[in-house]
Protein backbone atom coordinates (compact mmCIF):
# COMPACT_ATOMS: atom_id res chain seq x y z
CA UNK A 1 0.00 0.00 0.00
CA UNK A 2 1.07 3.38 -0.69
CA UNK A 3 2.32 5.71 1.79
CA UNK A 4 -0.46 7.95 3.15
CA UNK A 5 -0.16 11.72 2.31
CA UNK A 6 -1.28 13.49 5.96
CA UNK A 7 -3.11 16.90 6.26
CA UNK A 8 -5.25 19.12 7.58
CA UNK A 9 -7.79 19.52 5.42
CA UNK A 10 -8.86 17.45 1.74
CA UNK A 11 -10.16 20.24 -1.29
CA UNK A 12 -11.92 18.23 -3.15
CA UNK A 13 -12.37 20.37 -6.82
CA UNK A 14 -10.11 23.29 -8.08
CA UNK A 15 -12.90 25.14 -9.48
CA UNK A 16 -13.16 28.85 -8.30
CA UNK A 17 -14.47 27.95 -4.99
CA UNK A 18 -12.27 24.92 -4.01
CA UNK A 19 -9.15 27.53 -5.17
CA UNK A 20 -10.51 30.30 -2.92
CA UNK A 21 -10.93 28.16 0.14
CA UNK A 22 -6.89 27.28 -0.39
CA UNK A 23 -6.55 31.28 0.71
CA UNK A 24 -9.39 31.54 3.71
CA UNK A 25 -7.88 28.05 5.52
CA UNK A 26 -4.39 29.17 4.72
CA UNK A 27 -4.78 32.67 6.62
CA UNK A 28 -6.20 30.14 9.50
CA UNK A 29 -3.03 27.75 9.22
CA UNK A 30 -4.64 25.10 7.70
CA UNK A 31 -2.87 23.54 5.22
CA UNK A 32 -4.58 21.58 2.29
CA UNK A 33 -4.46 19.51 -0.76
CA UNK A 34 -6.32 20.05 -3.52
CA UNK A 35 -7.42 17.13 -6.02
CA UNK A 36 -9.24 17.40 -9.51
CA UNK A 37 -10.25 15.05 -12.20
CA UNK A 38 -9.35 17.53 -14.69
CA UNK A 39 -5.66 18.19 -15.57
CA UNK A 40 -6.09 21.96 -15.00
CA UNK A 41 -7.18 24.28 -11.98
CA UNK A 42 -10.57 26.03 -12.79
CA UNK A 43 -13.30 23.92 -13.19
CA UNK A 44 -16.44 25.57 -15.04
CA UNK A 45 -14.55 28.83 -15.03
CA UNK A 46 -11.17 27.02 -16.95
CA UNK A 47 -13.32 24.16 -18.71
CA UNK A 48 -16.20 25.76 -19.81
CA UNK A 49 -16.05 29.23 -20.38
CA UNK A 50 -12.16 30.57 -20.38
CA UNK A 51 -12.76 33.38 -22.60
CA UNK A 52 -16.33 34.40 -21.74
CA UNK A 53 -16.21 37.82 -19.04
CA UNK A 54 -17.54 36.89 -15.68
CA UNK A 55 -19.72 40.47 -14.37
CA UNK A 56 -20.39 39.80 -11.40
CA UNK A 57 -17.37 39.44 -9.13
CA UNK A 58 -17.05 42.08 -6.71
CA UNK A 59 -14.30 44.96 -7.40
CA UNK A 60 -13.97 43.14 -11.06
CA UNK A 61 -16.33 45.29 -13.35
CA UNK A 62 -15.36 42.39 -15.69
CA UNK A 63 -13.39 39.16 -16.04
CA UNK A 64 -12.76 36.56 -17.79
CA UNK A 65 -12.76 33.02 -16.69
CA UNK A 66 -9.71 32.14 -17.28
CA UNK A 67 -8.41 35.67 -16.11
CA UNK A 68 -10.28 34.63 -12.71
CA UNK A 69 -8.75 31.80 -12.15
CA UNK A 70 -5.30 33.07 -13.07
CA UNK A 71 -5.85 35.24 -10.06
CA UNK A 72 -6.60 33.35 -8.20
CA UNK A 73 -3.73 31.10 -8.44
CA UNK A 74 -2.06 34.15 -7.54
CA UNK A 75 -3.57 34.91 -4.26
CA UNK A 76 -3.30 31.61 -2.76
CA UNK A 77 0.38 31.21 -4.18
CA UNK A 78 1.88 31.74 -0.79
CA UNK A 79 -0.14 29.19 1.10
CA UNK A 80 1.41 26.74 -0.85
CA UNK A 81 -1.22 23.86 -1.39
CA UNK A 82 -0.47 20.71 -3.04
CA UNK A 83 -2.41 20.24 -6.33
CA UNK A 84 -3.37 16.04 -7.42
CA UNK A 85 -4.67 16.74 -10.87
CA UNK A 86 -5.57 14.33 -13.32
CA UNK A 87 -7.18 12.03 -10.45
CA UNK A 88 -10.74 11.07 -9.24
CA UNK A 89 -11.35 10.87 -5.28
CA UNK A 90 -13.49 7.80 -5.47
CA UNK A 91 -13.38 6.88 -1.34
CA UNK A 92 -13.92 9.19 1.66
CA UNK A 93 -14.06 6.76 4.80
CA UNK A 94 -14.88 8.38 8.04
CA UNK A 95 -12.26 7.12 10.66
CA UNK A 96 -12.68 9.51 13.83
CA UNK A 97 -15.04 10.94 16.23
CA UNK A 98 -17.56 13.41 15.92
CA UNK A 99 -15.85 15.44 17.72
CA UNK A 100 -11.93 14.96 16.24
CA UNK A 101 -12.89 13.68 13.11
CA UNK A 102 -10.29 12.21 10.54
CA UNK A 103 -10.73 10.85 7.22
CA UNK A 104 -9.38 8.33 4.87
CA UNK A 105 -9.36 9.35 1.46
CA UNK A 106 -8.43 7.26 -2.23
CA UNK A 107 -8.32 8.42 -5.35
CA UNK A 108 -8.12 6.96 -9.08
CA UNK A 109 -4.26 7.49 -9.18
CA UNK A 110 -4.40 5.33 -5.77
CA UNK A 111 -3.28 8.15 -3.46
CA UNK A 112 -4.25 8.34 -0.81
CA UNK A 113 -4.79 10.96 2.15
CA UNK A 114 -5.36 11.03 5.74
CA UNK A 115 -7.40 14.92 6.56
CA UNK A 116 -8.58 16.30 9.30
CA UNK A 117 -11.22 17.38 7.64
CA UNK A 118 -12.40 17.09 3.63
CA UNK A 119 -14.14 20.67 1.67
CA UNK A 120 -16.25 19.22 -1.17
CA UNK A 121 -16.11 21.85 -3.59
CA UNK A 122 -17.10 19.33 -6.83
CA UNK A 123 -19.34 22.01 -8.17
CA UNK A 124 -21.71 20.39 -10.57
CA UNK A 125 -19.56 16.62 -9.96
CA UNK A 126 -16.61 15.49 -11.74
CA UNK A 127 -15.88 16.30 -15.70
CA UNK A 128 -16.30 13.20 -17.36
CA UNK A 129 -16.65 12.87 -21.51
CA UNK A 130 -19.89 13.01 -23.07
CA UNK A 131 -21.31 9.72 -24.54
CA UNK A 132 -22.93 9.98 -27.88
CA UNK A 133 -26.43 8.78 -28.25
CA UNK A 134 -25.45 6.04 -30.78
CA UNK A 135 -27.24 3.21 -30.56
CA UNK A 136 -26.28 0.52 -28.37
CA UNK A 137 -22.94 2.38 -27.76
CA UNK A 138 -22.75 1.12 -23.77
CA UNK A 139 -22.28 -2.53 -25.05
CA UNK A 140 -19.02 -1.66 -27.38
CA UNK A 141 -17.49 0.52 -24.14
CA UNK A 142 -13.70 -0.63 -22.46
CA UNK A 143 -13.81 -3.19 -25.14
CA UNK A 144 -14.06 -1.24 -28.56
CA UNK A 145 -15.41 2.48 -27.76
CA UNK A 146 -13.15 4.51 -25.40
CA UNK A 147 -13.57 8.06 -23.54
CA UNK A 148 -10.33 8.56 -22.52
CA UNK A 149 -7.18 6.14 -23.37
CA UNK A 150 -4.56 5.23 -20.26
CA UNK A 151 -2.24 3.19 -22.19
CA UNK A 152 -1.41 3.89 -26.40
CA UNK A 153 0.26 0.49 -26.21
CA UNK A 154 -3.54 -1.25 -25.82
CA UNK A 155 -4.22 0.11 -29.33
CA UNK A 156 -1.21 -1.21 -31.06
CA UNK A 157 -1.98 -2.71 -34.60
CA UNK A 158 -5.82 -1.57 -34.14
CA UNK A 159 -7.94 -0.23 -36.71
CA UNK A 160 -9.00 3.23 -35.18
CA UNK A 161 -11.94 5.52 -35.53
CA UNK A 162 -11.38 8.99 -33.81
CA UNK A 163 -14.62 10.88 -34.02
CA UNK A 164 -14.30 14.69 -33.09
CA UNK A 165 -12.90 17.78 -34.17
CA UNK A 166 -10.95 19.21 -31.55
CA UNK A 167 -7.60 19.33 -29.22
CA UNK A 168 -8.46 15.84 -28.35
CA UNK A 169 -9.58 14.12 -31.04
CA UNK A 170 -6.60 15.87 -33.22
CA UNK A 171 -3.96 15.11 -30.45
CA UNK A 172 -5.19 11.13 -30.39
CA UNK A 173 -4.77 10.95 -34.40
CA UNK A 174 -1.76 12.30 -34.48
CA UNK A 175 0.04 10.51 -31.38
CA UNK A 176 -2.14 7.00 -32.77
CA UNK A 177 -1.37 7.86 -36.33
CA UNK A 178 2.36 5.45 -35.76
CA UNK A 179 0.82 2.79 -32.98
CA UNK A 180 -2.39 1.81 -34.74
CA UNK A 181 -2.51 -0.30 -37.76
CA UNK A 182 -5.12 2.64 -39.13
CA UNK A 183 -6.15 5.86 -38.03
CA UNK A 184 -9.32 7.20 -39.55
CA UNK A 185 -10.62 10.81 -38.19
CA UNK A 186 -14.25 11.48 -38.41
CA UNK A 187 -15.46 14.53 -38.28
CA UNK A 188 -18.83 16.32 -38.97
CA UNK A 189 -17.46 19.34 -41.51
CA UNK A 190 -13.98 19.89 -42.93
CA UNK A 191 -13.37 22.17 -40.60
CA UNK A 192 -11.01 22.14 -36.84
CA UNK A 193 -11.79 23.69 -33.50
CA UNK A 194 -8.13 21.94 -32.28
CA UNK A 195 -4.62 24.14 -32.57
CA UNK A 196 -3.83 25.43 -36.11
CA UNK A 197 -0.42 23.04 -36.07
CA UNK A 198 -2.36 20.05 -34.94
CA UNK A 199 -4.77 20.57 -38.08
CA UNK A 200 -1.44 21.37 -39.98
CA UNK A 201 -0.24 17.86 -39.09
CA UNK A 202 -3.12 16.17 -39.33
CA UNK A 203 -3.55 17.17 -43.03
CA UNK A 204 -0.33 16.43 -43.57
CA UNK A 205 -0.68 12.74 -42.88
CA UNK A 206 -3.77 12.80 -44.69
CA UNK A 207 -2.00 14.07 -47.83
CA UNK A 208 0.58 11.15 -47.22
CA UNK A 209 -2.09 8.57 -47.16
CA UNK A 210 -1.17 7.82 -42.83
CA UNK A 211 -4.73 9.16 -41.88
CA UNK A 212 -7.88 8.79 -43.29
CA UNK A 213 -9.44 11.95 -43.21
CA UNK A 214 -13.88 11.59 -43.44
CA UNK A 215 -16.33 14.08 -43.13
CA UNK A 216 -19.71 12.77 -41.06
CA UNK A 217 -21.36 11.49 -38.29
CA UNK A 218 -21.15 8.11 -36.65
CA UNK A 219 -25.41 6.71 -36.67
CA UNK A 220 -24.49 2.96 -35.79
CA UNK A 221 -22.50 0.59 -35.03
CA UNK A 222 -22.41 -3.14 -35.94
CA UNK A 223 -20.00 -6.07 -34.33
CA UNK A 224 -20.55 -8.96 -31.60
CA UNK A 225 -19.81 -9.24 -27.65
CA UNK A 226 -18.42 -6.06 -27.51
CA UNK A 227 -15.92 -5.86 -30.30
CA UNK A 228 -16.48 -3.21 -32.97
CA UNK A 229 -16.27 -4.18 -36.31
CA UNK A 230 -18.04 -1.32 -38.82
CA UNK A 231 -19.17 2.04 -37.66
CA UNK A 232 -22.02 2.85 -40.07
CA UNK A 233 -21.89 6.74 -40.73
CA UNK A 234 -24.01 9.66 -42.57
CA UNK A 235 -21.99 12.23 -44.95
CA UNK A 236 -23.32 15.66 -45.24
CA UNK A 237 -25.38 14.28 -48.09
CA UNK A 238 -27.06 11.97 -46.49
CA UNK A 239 -25.41 9.04 -47.96
CA UNK A 240 -24.53 6.12 -45.30
CA UNK A 241 -20.52 5.04 -45.55
CA UNK A 242 -19.11 2.40 -43.64
CA UNK A 243 -15.84 2.61 -41.71
CA UNK A 244 -13.98 -0.59 -40.65
CA UNK A 245 -12.73 -0.27 -37.32
CA UNK A 246 -12.48 -1.99 -34.08
CA UNK A 247 -11.63 0.59 -31.47
CA UNK A 248 -13.55 3.61 -31.45
CA UNK A 249 -12.84 7.27 -29.46
CA UNK A 250 -15.73 9.51 -29.64
CA UNK A 251 -14.41 13.33 -28.45
CA UNK A 252 -17.95 15.13 -27.98
CA UNK A 253 -16.61 17.28 -24.94
CA UNK A 254 -17.53 16.96 -21.27
CA UNK A 255 -20.16 17.31 -18.54
CA UNK A 256 -20.70 17.13 -14.90
CA UNK A 257 -21.69 13.89 -13.54
CA UNK A 258 -21.89 13.21 -9.55
CA UNK A 259 -19.64 10.61 -9.88
CA UNK A 260 -18.57 8.77 -6.45
CA UNK A 261 -20.06 11.45 -4.27
CA UNK A 262 -23.02 9.86 -3.78
CA UNK A 263 -21.33 6.89 -2.31
CA UNK A 264 -19.80 8.83 0.93
CA UNK A 265 -22.63 8.08 3.12
CA UNK A 266 -23.54 11.68 3.04
CA UNK A 267 -27.24 12.86 3.09
CA UNK A 268 -28.47 14.32 -0.27
CA UNK A 269 -30.90 16.29 -2.15
CA UNK A 270 -31.80 16.28 -5.76
CA UNK A 271 -27.77 15.28 -6.46
CA UNK A 272 -26.66 17.90 -4.38
CA UNK A 273 -25.46 18.14 -0.20
CA UNK A 274 -27.56 19.59 1.95
CA UNK A 275 -25.67 21.96 4.44
CA UNK A 276 -26.66 24.24 7.12
CA UNK A 277 -25.76 28.01 6.31
CA UNK A 278 -23.49 28.65 9.45
CA UNK A 279 -20.54 26.20 8.96
CA UNK A 280 -21.76 24.80 5.35
CA UNK A 281 -20.96 21.16 7.17
CA UNK A 282 -22.79 18.30 5.53
CA UNK A 283 -24.35 15.09 7.92
CA UNK A 284 -20.77 14.12 8.91
CA UNK A 285 -19.07 16.55 11.18
CA UNK A 286 -15.75 16.89 9.44
CA UNK A 287 -17.05 17.33 5.94
CA UNK A 288 -18.10 20.74 4.30
CA UNK A 289 -19.68 21.29 0.95
CA UNK A 290 -19.33 24.25 -0.57
CA UNK A 291 -19.94 25.99 -4.08
CA UNK A 292 -21.93 24.56 -6.82
CA UNK A 293 -22.61 21.48 -4.91
CA UNK A 294 -24.39 22.24 -1.89
CA UNK A 295 -27.80 23.50 -1.21
CA UNK A 296 -29.38 25.24 1.57
CA UNK A 297 -32.45 27.65 1.37
CA UNK A 298 -31.76 30.34 -0.68
CA UNK A 299 -28.77 29.18 -2.35
CA UNK A 300 -27.45 30.82 -5.15
CA UNK A 301 -24.96 28.96 -7.57
CA UNK A 302 -22.95 31.71 -7.98
CA UNK A 303 -19.17 31.69 -7.70
CA UNK A 304 -19.86 34.95 -5.28
CA UNK A 305 -21.46 32.68 -2.93
CA UNK A 306 -19.19 30.07 -3.33
CA UNK A 307 -16.44 32.19 -1.49
CA UNK A 308 -18.38 33.54 1.08
CA UNK A 309 -19.03 30.08 1.93
CA UNK A 310 -15.42 28.95 2.16
CA UNK A 311 -14.66 31.77 4.53
CA UNK A 312 -17.14 30.62 7.00
CA UNK A 313 -16.46 26.62 6.74
CA UNK A 314 -13.04 27.78 7.31
CA UNK A 315 -13.91 29.11 10.48
CA UNK A 316 -15.18 26.00 11.49
CA UNK A 317 -12.51 23.49 10.00
CA UNK A 318 -10.06 25.62 12.31
CA UNK A 319 -11.62 24.20 15.49
CA UNK A 320 -11.00 20.70 14.31
CA UNK A 321 -7.55 21.21 12.93
CA UNK A 322 -6.56 23.41 16.14
CA UNK A 323 -9.19 23.11 18.47
CA UNK A 324 -7.03 25.01 21.70
CA UNK A 325 -6.53 27.61 19.73
CA UNK A 326 -8.35 30.92 20.95
CA UNK A 327 -10.21 32.17 17.69
CA UNK A 328 -9.53 36.33 17.12
CA UNK A 329 -11.02 37.73 13.98
CA UNK A 330 -8.33 39.24 12.07
CA UNK A 331 -8.37 41.90 8.67
CA UNK A 332 -5.53 40.92 6.03
CA UNK A 333 -5.51 45.28 5.93
CA UNK A 334 -4.25 45.48 9.47
CA UNK A 335 -3.17 41.91 11.05
CA UNK A 336 0.91 41.78 10.66
CA UNK A 337 0.22 38.36 11.56
CA UNK A 338 -1.24 37.47 8.51
CA UNK A 339 0.29 39.51 6.27
CA UNK A 340 3.07 37.19 7.59
CA UNK A 341 1.29 34.35 6.09
CA UNK A 342 0.49 36.07 2.68
CA UNK A 343 4.45 37.18 2.60
CA UNK A 344 4.12 40.52 2.71
CA UNK A 345 5.09 41.97 5.76
CA UNK B 1 -45.60 37.81 -27.47
CA UNK B 2 -44.72 35.44 -30.68
CA UNK B 3 -45.95 31.91 -30.90
CA UNK B 4 -43.47 29.37 -30.73
CA UNK B 5 -44.26 25.30 -31.75
CA UNK B 6 -41.87 22.58 -30.28
CA UNK B 7 -42.25 19.45 -31.56
CA UNK B 8 -40.77 16.86 -29.35
CA UNK B 9 -39.27 13.48 -30.44
CA UNK B 10 -43.08 11.82 -29.55
CA UNK B 11 -44.25 13.75 -32.45
CA UNK B 12 -46.90 16.06 -29.36
CA UNK B 13 -47.21 19.74 -30.23
CA UNK B 14 -46.29 22.23 -27.32
CA UNK B 15 -47.60 25.78 -29.00
CA UNK B 16 -46.71 28.49 -26.67
CA UNK B 17 -46.11 32.41 -26.29
CA UNK B 18 -42.19 33.46 -26.11
CA UNK B 19 -41.72 37.14 -24.61
CA UNK B 20 -39.76 39.03 -27.28
CA UNK B 21 -36.12 39.37 -26.85
CA UNK B 22 -36.26 36.52 -24.49
CA UNK B 23 -34.54 33.09 -26.09
CA UNK B 24 -35.95 30.18 -28.16
CA UNK B 25 -34.38 28.01 -25.08
CA UNK B 26 -35.18 30.06 -22.23
CA UNK B 27 -38.84 29.73 -23.38
CA UNK B 28 -38.61 25.71 -24.02
CA UNK B 29 -37.51 25.79 -20.16
CA UNK B 30 -40.05 28.21 -19.03
CA UNK B 31 -42.68 25.59 -20.43
CA UNK B 32 -41.35 22.72 -19.62
CA UNK B 33 -40.39 21.17 -23.01
CA UNK B 34 -38.90 17.08 -23.17
CA UNK B 35 -35.78 17.27 -25.03
CA UNK B 36 -33.96 20.60 -24.14
CA UNK B 37 -31.59 20.53 -21.15
CA UNK B 38 -29.50 23.70 -21.04
CA UNK B 39 -26.71 22.77 -18.94
CA UNK B 40 -25.15 26.06 -18.99
CA UNK B 41 -27.87 28.78 -19.03
CA UNK B 42 -27.48 29.58 -22.28
CA UNK B 43 -23.87 30.90 -22.64
CA UNK B 44 -23.49 28.85 -25.79
CA UNK B 45 -20.93 26.48 -23.45
CA UNK B 46 -22.98 23.02 -23.26
CA UNK B 47 -24.72 22.06 -26.51
CA UNK B 48 -27.14 20.90 -24.83
CA UNK B 49 -30.18 23.05 -26.22
CA UNK B 50 -29.99 21.45 -29.69
CA UNK B 51 -33.30 21.73 -31.78
CA UNK B 52 -34.29 21.44 -35.89
CA UNK B 53 -35.34 24.84 -37.23
CA UNK B 54 -38.35 23.41 -39.64
CA UNK B 55 -37.09 24.07 -43.19
CA UNK B 56 -39.73 26.70 -43.93
CA UNK B 57 -38.00 28.91 -40.66
CA UNK B 58 -34.60 28.02 -41.77
CA UNK B 59 -33.68 31.29 -43.89
CA UNK B 60 -35.73 33.85 -41.51
CA UNK B 61 -33.82 32.36 -38.17
CA UNK B 62 -30.60 32.27 -40.29
CA UNK B 63 -27.42 30.19 -39.85
CA UNK B 64 -25.18 29.65 -36.44
CA UNK B 65 -22.33 32.11 -35.78
CA UNK B 66 -18.71 30.72 -35.89
CA UNK B 67 -19.04 30.12 -32.26
CA UNK B 68 -22.19 28.57 -32.46
CA UNK B 69 -20.59 25.99 -35.06
CA UNK B 70 -17.87 24.76 -32.31
CA UNK B 71 -20.39 24.33 -30.04
CA UNK B 72 -22.56 22.38 -32.45
CA UNK B 73 -19.49 19.79 -32.85
CA UNK B 74 -20.85 18.94 -29.56
CA UNK B 75 -24.23 18.10 -30.37
CA UNK B 76 -24.88 14.74 -31.73
CA UNK B 77 -26.60 13.88 -34.74
CA UNK B 78 -26.16 17.39 -36.52
CA UNK B 79 -28.57 18.42 -39.33
CA UNK B 80 -28.56 21.80 -42.10
CA UNK B 81 -31.10 22.76 -39.74
CA UNK B 82 -29.73 22.56 -36.62
CA UNK B 83 -29.13 25.32 -33.98
CA UNK B 84 -28.42 26.12 -30.25
CA UNK B 85 -31.64 27.34 -28.65
CA UNK B 86 -30.27 29.44 -26.76
CA UNK B 87 -28.40 31.28 -29.64
CA UNK B 88 -31.86 32.21 -31.23
CA UNK B 89 -33.41 35.67 -30.35
CA UNK B 90 -37.44 35.45 -30.15
CA UNK B 91 -38.17 38.44 -32.41
CA UNK B 92 -41.66 39.77 -34.19
CA UNK B 93 -40.08 38.35 -37.36
CA UNK B 94 -40.19 34.78 -36.06
CA UNK B 95 -43.72 34.60 -34.65
CA UNK B 96 -45.38 30.84 -35.42
CA UNK B 97 -41.70 29.49 -35.75
CA UNK B 98 -41.70 25.41 -35.48
CA UNK B 99 -38.98 24.05 -34.24
CA UNK B 100 -38.18 20.40 -33.05
CA UNK B 101 -36.63 18.69 -30.13
CA UNK B 102 -34.16 15.64 -30.62
CA UNK B 103 -34.87 12.77 -28.17
CA UNK B 104 -31.73 13.05 -26.28
CA UNK B 105 -28.96 15.48 -25.91
CA UNK B 106 -25.78 14.08 -26.14
C1 LIG C 1 -21.22 29.27 -19.14
C2 LIG C 1 -21.28 29.61 -17.69
C3 LIG C 1 -21.30 30.94 -17.29
C4 LIG C 1 -21.32 31.27 -15.93
N1 LIG C 1 -21.31 32.59 -15.56
C5 LIG C 1 -21.26 32.92 -14.24
C6 LIG C 1 -21.22 34.29 -13.82
O1 LIG C 1 -21.27 35.21 -14.63
N2 LIG C 1 -21.15 34.55 -12.48
C7 LIG C 1 -21.12 33.55 -11.53
O2 LIG C 1 -21.02 33.86 -10.34
N3 LIG C 1 -21.19 32.25 -11.91
C8 LIG C 1 -21.25 31.91 -13.23
N4 LIG C 1 -21.32 30.60 -13.61
C9 LIG C 1 -21.36 29.59 -12.55
C10 LIG C 1 -19.97 29.37 -11.96
O3 LIG C 1 -19.05 28.97 -12.97
C11 LIG C 1 -20.07 28.30 -10.90
O4 LIG C 1 -20.90 28.78 -9.88
C12 LIG C 1 -18.69 27.99 -10.33
O5 LIG C 1 -17.83 27.46 -11.31
C13 LIG C 1 -18.82 27.02 -9.17
O6 LIG C 1 -17.55 26.79 -8.67
P1 LIG C 1 -17.19 25.49 -7.88
O7 LIG C 1 -15.75 25.66 -7.51
O8 LIG C 1 -18.20 25.27 -6.84
O9 LIG C 1 -17.37 24.29 -8.89
P2 LIG C 1 -16.81 23.97 -10.36
O10 LIG C 1 -16.32 25.18 -11.04
O11 LIG C 1 -17.88 23.18 -10.98
O12 LIG C 1 -15.55 23.03 -10.07
C14 LIG C 1 -15.71 21.78 -9.45
C15 LIG C 1 -14.52 20.91 -9.75
O13 LIG C 1 -14.57 19.74 -8.94
C16 LIG C 1 -14.11 18.65 -9.69
N5 LIG C 1 -14.64 17.41 -9.07
C17 LIG C 1 -15.92 17.10 -8.78
N6 LIG C 1 -16.01 15.89 -8.20
C18 LIG C 1 -14.73 15.42 -8.10
C19 LIG C 1 -14.16 14.22 -7.59
N7 LIG C 1 -14.90 13.26 -7.02
N8 LIG C 1 -12.81 14.07 -7.67
C20 LIG C 1 -12.03 15.05 -8.24
N9 LIG C 1 -12.53 16.21 -8.74
C21 LIG C 1 -13.86 16.38 -8.67
C22 LIG C 1 -14.65 18.92 -11.07
O14 LIG C 1 -13.91 18.19 -12.04
C23 LIG C 1 -14.49 20.43 -11.19
O15 LIG C 1 -13.26 20.80 -11.79
C24 LIG C 1 -21.32 30.26 -14.95
C25 LIG C 1 -21.31 28.91 -15.37
C26 LIG C 1 -21.30 28.58 -16.70
C27 LIG C 1 -21.27 27.15 -17.13
S1 LIG D 1 -27.86 26.29 -23.24
FE1 LIG D 1 -25.82 25.63 -23.30
S2 LIG D 1 -25.31 25.92 -25.37
FE2 LIG D 1 -27.37 26.56 -25.29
Amino acid sequence: MADKTTTDCLIIGAGPVGLFAVFELGLLDIKAHVVDILDKIGGQCAELYPEKPIYDIPGFPSVTGQGLVDNLKAQIEPFGAQFHLGEMVTEVEALGSETAPLFSIKTTAGTEFEAKSVLIAAGGGSFQPKKPPIPGIEAYEQQSVFYSIRRMEDFRGRNVLIVGGGDSALDWTLNLASIAQRVTLLHRRDEFRAAPHSVDKMRQLVREGIVDLRIGQVIGLEGHDGRLQNALCRDNDGKTLEVKCDAMMPFFGLTMKLGPIANWGLSLHENLVPVDTEKFETSTPGIFAIGDINTYPGKLKLILSGFHEGALAAQKVQRYVHPDRRVTFQYTTSSTSLQKKLGVA
Amino acid sequence: MAKIQFIDFSGTVHAVDAELGSTVMETAIKNGIPGIEAECGGACACATCHVYIDPEWQEKVGAPSSMEEDMLDFAYDIRPNSRLSCQIKVSNDLDGLTVRTPERQA
